[in-house]
């Protein structure tokens, strides 16, 4: 079979996962490197403290959590004008574009008419969206 | 003449990590409670010694043909003052990094495949949430107990790496009826051999059994799965060794995600240490392929192996307190 021969490409959903993941990974990289300058330089202030970390790291989440006042869950979004927890838009954006490549997928198979793979990436996206959701783990107390 | 600056080069990567690992401000802080010598050290300090470290990491982890997350949480939960909660977390963030900017090249060359990834992946990640929940639960008992499993299962996979020998290209006569039922199957183009390769699985229904348990190991201890994904497509399934490391590489994406969400919403990720873990890992894989293109990568990888067997045995030394390695 010659190289070119068109059996041999990647398939259509194959290749748009791939485009779309592509764009979300830059844009992740550069949102961490903007938002980590953001917080390093204390554009906007840090909820915790950088002195104040070293002393805290070495404890367990839970001991964490309690001497920093640090919330759980999505409660970090109250907490966006903090110069670390800004970061965690950029984590967020690798968390979820997982589930946006799947949204495509579930579009393509459903085109194909292939119901045993979209149903498959439907329950992927429910699994994703139960852990990203904060329903499961969640407590930190 | 270049070969053998980059095979020094490799070398004297090695010999700088273990500098790093062995340096006594290090040693002093395995210690999880507060100790004034780390105190006293500004609070950049270790995100900067981290940075680089985890380049290091990134190259040899390249070139030993490893995931960044099976050499990122055993080392650096062994030689850095980090709670073990901590860098599970962010170990989980590195790998899922990773996969993420590795996985567009490998799907559009189709050598990542997911008609095999989406099922493997469907049971893998449900069950890295058990093994992540379960991780923070025993953590949260006693974090030694991690700790010396972590040991162990680093110790395993280090055996595993030494001892496996993947397959090329498997011969599958008959493949069987889930993974006829699922079109588990596909052709790529193999540019070493100028040849087009067509490929199924055999065995399908006992390797996605095995993706539970890679799934629960990859959310407890916040290790990326490559190192038993590749073993179970290439050896156990029968798919081509340059597919199964590329599915592998893209399935983490999938897996860590959902072990990374409970971590992260549990608060298990700090901003400080994770950005530079991350982007220092990323970079150095970046760098380490471009190196493994004229590098002999075999050297390099039995240094990497014999230091996941240093690293298995020292956490597990600390989580037995047995007190042998400091």
């Amino acid at each position: 079979m010659d190289k070119d021969n068109d059996a041999l490409k990647a398939s259509e959903e194959q290749v748009l996962y791939a485009n779309v993941l592509m764009i979300g990974v830059l844009a992740g990289l550069v949102l961490m490197g903007v938002t980590y300058f953001i917080y390093l330089t204390g554009i906007f202030p840090a909820h915790v403290d950088m002195s104040y970390l070293p002393q805290v790291w070495g404890k367990n989440v839970n001991e964490y959590l309690h001497l920093t006042n640090t919330p759980h869950g999505w409660e970090w979004t109250k907490l966006l004008m903090k110069g670390d927890f800004l970061n965690y838009i950029g984590f967020a954006l690798l968390g979820l574009m997982t589930v946006g490549c799947y949204l495509l997928l579930v579009r393509g198979y459903m085109r194909q008419k292939d119901w045993a793979y979209t149903a498959i990436s439907v329950l992927e996206i429910i699994v994703l969206c139960v852990a990203a959701s904060g329903l499961l783990g969640g407590g930190g107390h | 003449m270049l070969k053998s600056r980059i095979n020094m080069l490799g070398g004297q990567l090695f010999v700088l990590m273990a500098m790093v690992m062995t340096c006594p401000g290090i040693a002093t802080a395995t210690e999880t409670m507060v100790d004034p010598a780390i105190s006293s050290k500004p609070w950049w300090f270790w995100p900067l010694v981290l940075f680089v470290f985890c380049l290091v990491l990134g190259v040899l982890a390249v070139m030993a043909g490893v995931g960044g997350g099976v050499l990122y949480v055993p080392l650096v939960s062994g030689f850095f003052p980090f709670h073990i909660d901590f860098v599970r977390g962010i170990g989980l963030m590195v790998a899922l990094a990773g996969a993420l900017a590795a996985g567009p090249g490998l799907l559009k060359r189709n050598l990542a495949n997911l008609r095999l990834a989406l099922p493997v992946a469907l049971i893998a990640s449900t069950c890295s949430i058990a093994g992540a929940m379960l991780g923070l639960y025993l953590s949260s008992l006693n974090p030694d107990i991690i700790q010396a499993c972590l040991g162990a299962t680093i110790i395993g996979i280090a055996c595993l790496l030494l001892f496996s020998k993947n397959t090329e290209k498997p011969v599958v006569t008959k493949q069987d009826a889930i993974g006829m039922a699922l079109g588990i199957q596909g052709i790529y183009w193999d540019d070493g051999a100028q040849e087009s390769v067509e490929w199924k699985t055999h065995r399908t229904l006992l390797g996605l059994f095995m993706f539970i348990i890679i799934g629960l190991l990859a959310g407890l201890f916040g290790l990326g799965a490559g190192w038993a994904n590749v073993p179970v497509f290439n050896l156990l399934m029968g798919v081509p060794l340059k597919v199964s490391v590329a599915t592998s590489k893209f399935l983490l994406s999938i897996t860590d995600t959902s072990a990374a969400w409970i971590y992260l919403n549990r608060g298990c990720v700090i901003p400080l240490i994770a950005v530079p873990s991350i982007v220092g890992l990323m970079l150095g894989s970046f760098l380490g392929v471009r190196i493994l293109a004229v590098a002999k990568p075999k050297m390099i990888r039995y240094m990497v192996i014999g230091v996941l067997f240093f690293a298995g045995f020292k956490a597990l030394d600390k989580g037995l307190g047995l007190g042998f390695m400091g």
